[in-house]
């Protein structure tokens, strides 16, 4: 199911004054897999993110993605290139309607420019149809269909989520990046979110999911790594990594493993 | 959406629109013509307040030199169609070329300072309002190109081919003052503004613009080059700009630095907040207030004074300009979307104001 490698990681670092963020993270991320990384409150999971989608600048090493290296501090090259990521704390459009969000996130994969938008050429019109057809597509896909013409603010919080995941997912990822799709959920939505992402894999994207949610990373992921004070400490299948004596300790601290 | 209030006005409601903007110069001009010259004006500054709109409005980028763009049309305008340097160029081939260079000058602004937000780009362009000011203030030694304070004098009528804009002329049997042709051009110029304004917010670069005045870092990591459609705002309402200068000075006959001064791009910002920011009609009424409502104070306030009191007490110029103030206050106080809201900025502040107690 799994093939080569999608996403390369090396030697990342990233400090905030004497705090190290990241320290010296090397990961690799294979196409078609979905790929966890969990680890305790503060770890560096969302400074690994923002690195990767180019929102912070690593102070040490680098990414390369499907065999090109990647540009740092460039966000909307990340983009291009492939990776859509959602955010721990949704970052909407509050007020443009579940619709308008998605088609702003066909923004990069459409061409139209002022004069088009001006004199409302042929093509102009044919890539708003399109655009509009794609993001009820995506919105279809995700499960809030029926939302379209709500605004995001009025959103139920889940629906929030999955509507920023159908933002993500209009961009075209290679690399969908979920930043704790799940926080917040019961078990029933949780549930639903894992068959999403399960669903989206099996249509061709990977995903790197960041979660806290142990039950859900150890049900969906294929591979796990785990992070600690910045470092990795830890890259395994699931079931070894529930074993790893390093995890055990750094989630349950010292002297209990 | 957007559109909306627009699409349902049934047809009745358009052509009584238009037969009243028809209408409108031939009633003013019974109060003299200075009431068509004001009607011009107001005109004048629904299409500089939508240009601006574009940049605030529609991008959310805070502009408070946008009057200095307008100076780049104008003193272009002056320079390439008067005594000055002896060029007399007609006004369809200026207009266009002013719009070119105010769009230049808005890169030139917008590319170095687009990475400041909010309140730091509002003092920046501030700051290039005034540069812009100073230096056509200026730039009259060693070589004189902007003839300093003084000012560019018998700058040319609007005209088109043989058809000129200024003096009485008959159409149809009617005798049309020069302002109230000038009036019909304007309007039409306003028309295509509008339309353009319509046109952008409901498209792929208006989605965009949206996107980054509700959230940057949203809008940067689903690909949107935040730069580059943030100068585009930039440019598009410099280019703006610029036409409405060209026809200022064209109006006026005289251009001169004080014309330009930061007053006048807090005017514009002022007709653009007050009625609505990113709200088209809003915009539009904006202007026309913050244009005819002074110039009506000034006639009203000193025979008010004279009817109530016996005498003048206050001087009106002062008095206008303190209730003149005193009514902006008030809006912004119990309406602060503005006059004339779009239904979406006023959801924006009411939930900023919950937001933030």
């Amino acid at each position: 199911m799994t093939g080569g490698v999608l996403l390369e990681a090396r030697g990342v670092g990233k400090h905030f004054g004497g705090v190290k963020a990241l320290d010296e993270v090397s990961l690799t991320i294979r196409e078609g897999e979905i790929y966890g990384l969990i680890g305790p409150n503060g770890a560096g999971k969302t400074t690994f993110f923002n690195c990767l989608t180019g929102l912070y600048v690593p102070d040490s090493g680098g990414f390369a993605f499907a065999g090109a290296v990647l540009a740092a501090n460039a966000p909307q090259r990340a983009a291009e290139r492939g990776i859509a990521r959602t955010f721990q704390n949704i970052r909407l459009f509050a007020d443009m309607s579940a619709r308008e969000n998605v088609m702003v996130g066909r923004h990069l994969r459409t061409r139209a420019g002022v004069f088009g938008a001006l004199l409302r050429t042929r093509s102009t019109r044919e890539e708003e149809a399109a655009i509009r057809r794609r993001a009820d597509e995506l919105l279809h896909y995700v499960g809030i269909a029926d939302r379209a013409d709500d605004l995001a603010r009025n959103l139920p919080y889940g629906d929030q989520r999955r509507l920023e995941i159908a933002r993500a997912l209009a961009t075209e990822p290679r690399l969908l990046c979920l930043d704790e799709p799940a926080a917040g959920m019961n078990a029933t939505e949780t549930e639903e979110l894992r068959l999403l992402v399960d669903g989206i894999r099996r249509d061709g994207t990977t995903v790197l999911l960041i979660e806290h949610d142990v039950k859900l990373v150890m049900g969906l992921c294929d591979r796990v790594a785990v992070l600690d004070y910045g470092r990795k400490i830890c890259e395994d299948v699931p079931a070894a990594v529930q074993r790893n004596p390093a995890v055990i300790e750094a989630y349950l601290g010292g002297g209990l493993a | 959406m957007t559109r909306s209030w627009l699409a349902p006005r049934p047809l009745a409601g358009i052509v009584l629109i238009a037969l009243a903007l028809v209408a409108l110069p031939f009633v003013a001009a019974l109060g003299g013509q200075a009431w068509v010259r004001i009607a011009n004006f107001a005109i004048l500054y629904v299409f500089l307040a939508l240009g601006l709109n574009i940049v605030v409005g529609f991008a959310g980028l805070l502009d408070l030199g946008y009057i200095a763009f307008y100076a780049v049309g104008a003193y272009l305008y002056a320079l390439l169609a008067s005594p000055h340097f002896g060029l007399h160029l007609p006004f369809w081939a200026i207009l266009p070329l002013g719009a070119i260079v105010a769009c230049g000058f808005g890169v030139a602004l917008g590319a170095p300072t687009l990475k400041l937000r909010g309140d730091y780009l509002a003092i920046v362009t501030l700051g290039f309002g005034e540069i812009i000011r100073i230096f056509l203030n200026n730039l009259n030694a060693p070589v004189n190109i902007t003839n300093g304070a003084q000012g560019i004098t018998l700058i040319d009528p609007l005209a088109l081919g043989s058809f000129r804009f200024s003096g009485n002329s008959e159409i149809f049997g009617l005798v049309v003052s020069g302002p109230q042709k000038l009036y019909f051009l304007l309007v039409a110029m306003a028309l295509v503004v509008i339309g353009v304004n319509l046109r952008l917010q409901d498209s792929r670069i208006g989605r965009a613009w949206q996107a980054i005045r509700e959230d940057e870092v949203a809008a940067k990591a689903i690909g949107i080059d935040t730069r580059n459609i943030k100068l585009l705002a930039f440019a598009m309402g410099a280019s703006f700009g610029g036409i409405a200068g060209g026809i200022f000075a064209a109006m006026q006959g005289f251009v001169s630095p004080e014309s330009f001064s930061l007053i006048e791009s807090v005017m514009v910002l002022a007709m653009v907040v007050l009625g609505g920011m990113g709200h088209i009609p809003g915009v539009i009424l904006g202007a026309v207030l913050l244009t005819v409502l002074p110039e009506v104070l000034r006639y009203a306030v000193g025979p008010v004074q004279q009817a109530v009191f016996g005498k003048v007490i206050v001087d009106p110029e002062s008095l206008r300009m303190l209730i003149f103030g005193l009514a902006l206050v008030l809006v912004m106080r119990l309406k602060p979307a503005g006059l004339w809201p779009s239904p979406q900025r006023r959801r924006e502040l009411a939930a900023g104001a919950q937001e933030s107690p």
